[in-house]
């Protein structure tokens, strides 16, 4: 929360905002945002604006003016695997740094975890996981599952009830981040108009190019000590653009099960002739022939 | 009479923001913070009965409040009190427990004095307030 004590006498006579940015720390949030996250520019550019608002209002509040915490109560809308989780866990490491949210730890529920099984099971569900969410942000997956259009007795409408007041009474001690598919978002909305107007942020993740993707599954395989032979990399960007045109392609989440699966094929590769001698060389390098054995590749010979 | 039992019970009543404090200490330590009410103020009467359940794998204080306020709207003129729980091998047992809730006015308490055999007497403490029956006694 923004301090609220009125000191004006005490209030510097100029403040520069470099330096609030240099205290609050969030600088090397936000960079590590841009550096590990690859591609989402609307994305980061809207936590960059976020970022500015919260510490204009904590110089604000330096001068003893009236600053008021903006609501930050946000929709992520996105196809599969764009990054929504992965943007909410750092979400609420930036607000904890700018001191919006107490603790800075997420929550991440979905419709099983609010909803319950019978009457009068439901209210105390929810309102356990708002107490643990407290102080901090609470993720709600797929949150559109909560309504249910076709039974007007479902309980998640009792969930739903429950969760905007406590977005409206306690909207300085959590912030709520519904996440979900860009179309049944939208449906959700048009039929819960008080979510509607009490999320003020609605962040659009856009789909990954293929470059972003195989920069992303580079940086995977890093991350696990793997590296990509020159050639499986042309195999990698060859891949992606196969995956793509594929049904279910869940973008960053495609590319991560691919590598899963060439890691296993490497691992069975090396297996087959276990009475080699190994190099750390050969342990670490993906090679193509364990992205080219992959499904995508075989489907193009038969039919599409 | 005021009831002094408990932490802090000697000082003025708590705010809620020195309330906050406390729960977050106890939230700090890993201790599970319970709520419970009563309008028996004997100090023998130990067990009181609980708001809830014990509230564990909380990380902000404001969520305990959140469930005081609620006591409070149904029981605001009972006496509240919160406990935290240890459940550190060794330790097991309540850590702090304090008053947030009194009743508006405070009975006290009457000395009976009974004779018994020879000249002996025998004295008990009884609550005004348990001359009426529960749930009218502060009302």
């Amino acid at each position: 929360m923004i301090a609220d004590d009125n000191i004006v006498s005490n209030a510097p006579a100029t403040v520069k905002l470099a330096d609030e940015f240099e205290q609050s720390g969030v600088g090397s949030v936000i960079k590590e945002l841009d550096e590990e996250l690859i591609g989402l520019a609307p994305v980061k550019q809207r936590i960059r604006e976020i970022a500015a608002l919260l510490l204009v209002e904590r110089v604000r509040s330096k001068f003893g003016l009236v600053s008021r915490a903006p609501t930050l109560h946000m929709s992520f809308t996105g196809n599969p695997g764009t990054g929504k989780t992965t943007v909410a866990m750092r979400m609420a490491e930036i607000l904890h740094k700018l001191g919006y949210v107490r603790r800075g730890h997420v929550v991440s529920v979905t419709r099983d975890d609010l909803v319950g099984q019978y009457i009068g099971h439901t209210a105390p569900k929810t309102k356990e996981v708002l107490k643990k969410a407290m102080g901090g942000v609470l993720f709600i997956d797929e949150a559109y599952y909560l309504y249910r259009q076709e039974n007007e007795r479902d309980y998640g409408q009792e969930a739903i009830e429950i969760l905007l007041q406590v977005m409206e009474n306690n909207r300085d001690d959590l912030v709520v981040i519904l996440a979900g598919y860009a179309d049944k978002m939208d449906r959700f909305f048009r039929s819960n108009a008080g979510f509607r107007s009490r999320v003020a942020h609605h962040i659009d993740f856009p789909d990954y190019a293929d470059s972003d993707l195989v920069a992303i599954g580079e940086k995977m395989l890093r991350s696990l000590n793997y590296r990509l032979s020159e050639d499986a990399r042309a195999a990698l960007v060859d891949y992606v653009s196969r995956r793509r045109g594929q049904p279910l392609f869940a973008n960053a989440r495609s590319i991560r099960n691919a590598l899963d699966r060439a890691r296993l094929r490497q691992a069975n590769r090396l297996f087959a002739e276990r009475d080699r001698e190994l190099t750390l060389d050969a342990i670490t390098t993906i090679e193509p022939e364990d992205i080219r054995q992959s499904r995508v590749f075989q489907r193009d010979s038969h039919s599409a | 009479m005021r009831i002094t039992q408990g932490c802090f019970s000697f000082l003025p009543d708590l705010s809620d923001d020195d309330i906050l404090i406390q729960i977050q200490h106890c939230i700090d330590n890993g201790w599970a913070v319970n709520l419970e009410f009563t309008d028996d103020p004997h100090p023998r009467n130990t067990y009181w009965e609980m708001w809830g359940l014990p509230m564990f794998d909380l990380s902000d204080a404001k969520a305990v409040l959140m469930e005081l306020h609620a006591c409070r709207k149904v029981y605001d003129d009972r006496y509240i009190r919160l406990s935290a729980f240890d459940s550190s091998h060794g330790w097991e047992s309540v850590r702090i427990s304090f008053i947030v809730n009194r009743p508006k006015t405070e009975d006290g308490f009457r000395l009976d004095r009974t004779a018994a055999h020879g000249r002996v007497q025998r004295y008990a403490t009884r609550a005004y307030a348990t001359d009426r029956a529960e749930g009218k006694r502060y009302a």
